[in-house]
């Protein structure tokens, strides 16, 4: 329940700076829709699953489950890069002026 | 041994990328590497269609991993239809970016390649996530060329382009992380037949379904294609055109038939999208000013009809929509090859100011009407036999109503292309070419229209350009005959299809069987 609350309110900030005009606010609200779809990820391999997942260490039930762990991580490298790029993109040639509006 | 060299038509373009990202020269080895790769996925492609003939399903298992556990790589005869096709269309693409000079740009040709990498691996993977990270890895490199290339409004139409597709993406991967809540596995095989059993997994799926629309511009959520393409450079636009939304659409084809298995039950909202798809398009196509606009909103016009052979389900609705998925592909990437080269020599792609290029480049006017006529429908080129196909689906489900708004969008199809054929090949000539080849100081900028959303200065921005006005010394035609040549090949491959109609509807019902029948597709992948 706590983890459903918190991808709400992460999509909601989300959201919200999306539709903002400025590409630096909108690049935030991606930063914050990629947290969120990280936590649906964690939370879809069971939250209550904590033990590492290295055989002989633990009880295999107790096991976290790994694959939503290898997406997070491959999901968190790719928005690590769009969120680089989008920067760029926001400083780039207009200096400092990051309104979507306004642009030539 | 076919099989196993799944994995190289996803490594081995971005292995080649990552080489020409590090040398500059000499630059007739770049091209004969950048040509060379997209030639042996080409050759590769055209095996796999061959090797799948007769309904084999070719499977890789990464890792040695027994099938189930394995991120798979899998080509049926739909996949491999689709890897030959994408691959001959980026091939005449490069051509044409070598021959208007884009490929002197140094990241033109790694990102081209790294872009069509993901297209590759996107349409051979097996794998609702491996799906997304490929989907990533054709965007990525998109985003870059999108705002490198094109005129000055490129900036803007890359913020457009990126937001909306990283919003998609996001989506993409929701849907993604509920399908892993509630089934378990994304491998596609496993999920083949789940969400007719289970709402959970059909509303999971129904979001990956949106966001894939989202990539594909379907009506609702298109507005971002025709925003982008006429402002990117040519041969971005005409590689994009070929290859972007019809991943999504391929990946539309592929996770409805595995995972709903044909379910009817929301078929009937599908039609009535993709009715609407295609009429939004092609009355929008009507009013629009330059030449690569029109073809945009065509373009989105066009991806109705394609979606229609999924929403109408069945042998004949399936068949016929990835016939019509094969010729908008090429008679669409034709199309804007046409257009580029008319922006390339003439700089502009605006409608009022060109005219007369039907008597002043024959040639091009040859490959402009010839895909043109095919898109409309026209036989004997493929659009005929793609919508004839589509008509006889339709009336076959007994969908009326979009078998009439096939009709009337081919006519209002027909008005667009008409109107860009009046002003741009027709009436008078208007506008000279300009001379790329002379230092141009004391020109004046680009003499009309400076700075509106429209003027798009493609290819030529880093050359000086000129209007002249030398009419003595004037040579025949002003476009070179290897500028033209790929939006010509692409329109003789237009009307071969047209006239071998039979042939390649043989090969897309095979693709429509294994589609409707996913039996050996599973088989094949959750072997041990």
């Amino acid at each position: 329940m706590t983890v459903a609350i918190g991808i709400g309110i992460l999509v909601a900030g989300g959201v919200y700076l999306l539709l903002q005009r400025g590409l630096v606010r909108v690049t935030f609200g991606f930063v914050l829709l990629g947290h969120a779809a990280n936590l649906l990820f964690l939370s879809a391999g069971g939250t209550r699953l904590r033990e590492a997942a290295i055989v002989g260490t633990a009880d295999p039930a107790l096991m976290a489950d790994p694959l939503p762990q290898a997406f997070v991580l491959t999901a968190i490298v790719i928005t690590f890069g769009v969120t680089v790029y989008l920067f760029a993109l926001a400083a780039s040639r207009h200096g400092g002026d990051d309104d979507t509006e306004r642009l030539p | 041994m076919i099989a196993n060299a799944l994995p190289l038509v996803l490594a081995g373009p971005l292995v080649a990328a990552a080489v020409l990202m590090v040398t500059r020269r000499p630059l007739w080895a770049r091209r004969a590497v950048l040509v060379g790769t997209l030639g042996a996925t080409l050759a590769y492609g055209v095996t796999l269609v061959a090797a799948t003939y007769g309904g084999t399903v070719l499977v890789a298992d990464i890792g040695l991993w027994p099938g189930g556990i394995a991120i798979p790589f899998v080509a049926d005869m739909f996949s491999a239809l689709l890897v030959a096709a994408t691959a001959l269309l980026t091939l005449v693409c490069v051509v044409f970016g070598i021959v208007a000079g884009e490929d002197q740009q140094h990241y033109f040709a790694p990102f081209v390649l790294a872009l069509y990498g993901g297209v590759a691996g996107a349409l051979l993977t097996g794998d609702l996530f491996n799906l997304f990270v490929c989907v990533e890895v054709m965007l990525l490199p998109s985003y870059v060329l999108i705002s490198m290339f094109g005129g000055e409004n490129r900036l803007r139409a890359g913020r457009i382009y990126i937001t909306y597709n990283l919003l998609a993406s996001a989506v993409f991967l929701f849907g993604v992380a509920f399908v892993y809540g509630v089934v378990g596995t994304v491998n596609l095989a496993e999920l083949a037949g789940a969400a007719k059993e289970s709402t959970a997994v059909a509303v999971a799926i129904g979001v990956v379904l949106v966001a894939l629309a989202m990539k594909s511009g379907v009506v609702p959520v298109h507005g971002w294609l025709p925003r982008t393409y006429p402002e990117t450079s040519p041969t971005v636009a005409a590689i994009f055109s070929g290859l972007h939304t019809k991943v999504g659409i391929y990946a539309i084809y592929r996770v409805y038939s595995l995972v709903f298995d044909g379910d009817q039950r929301f078929l009937g909202f599908a039609v009535l999208f993709m009715c609407v798809t295609m009429a939004f398009g092609a009355l929008s196509a009507v009013g629009e000013d330059t030449i690569r606009s029109v073809l945009a909103f065509n373009m989105i016009s066009g991806i109705g009809y394609i979606l229609l052979g999924v929403a109408l389900f069945g042998p004949l609705g399936l068949a016929a929509g990835i016939f019509y998925l094969l010729h908008h592909m090429v008679v669409k990437t034709s199309l804007f090859l046409s257009a580029g080269a008319v922006e390339v020599r003439y700089g502009t792609q605006r409608l009022d100011q060109l005219g007369g290029l039907a008597r002043k480049e024959p040639l091009l006017a040859f490959a402009f009407v010839g895909a043109a006529l095919s898109l409309i429908g026209m036989p004997p080129f493929s659009g005929f036999a793609g919508k004839f196909a589509l008509l006889q689906a339709t009336v076959a489900e007994h969908a009326y109503l979009a078998a009439f708004v096939v009709l009337a969008a081919s006519l209002l199809t027909l008005l667009s292309m008409n109107r860009v054929w009046n002003s741009v090949f027709w009436g008078p000539v208007r506008r000279e070419p300009v001379d790329a080849t002379r230092d141009a100081v004391d020109a004046p900028a680009d003499d009309d229209a400076t700075g509106t959303a429209h003027t798009n200065n493609g290819a030529v921005g880093t050359v000086a350009r000129r209007r002249t006005h030398a009419k003595a010394a004037s040579p025949l035609t002003h476009v070179s005959p290897a500028l033209v040549a790929p939006a010509v090949v692409l329109t003789l491959v237009s009307l071969g299809i047209g006239l071998g109609a039979e042939g390649l509807l043989t090969l897309t019902q095979q693709a429509a069987a294994g589609l409707l029948d996913t039996s050996s597709y599973v088989e094949a992948v959750m072997r041990e």
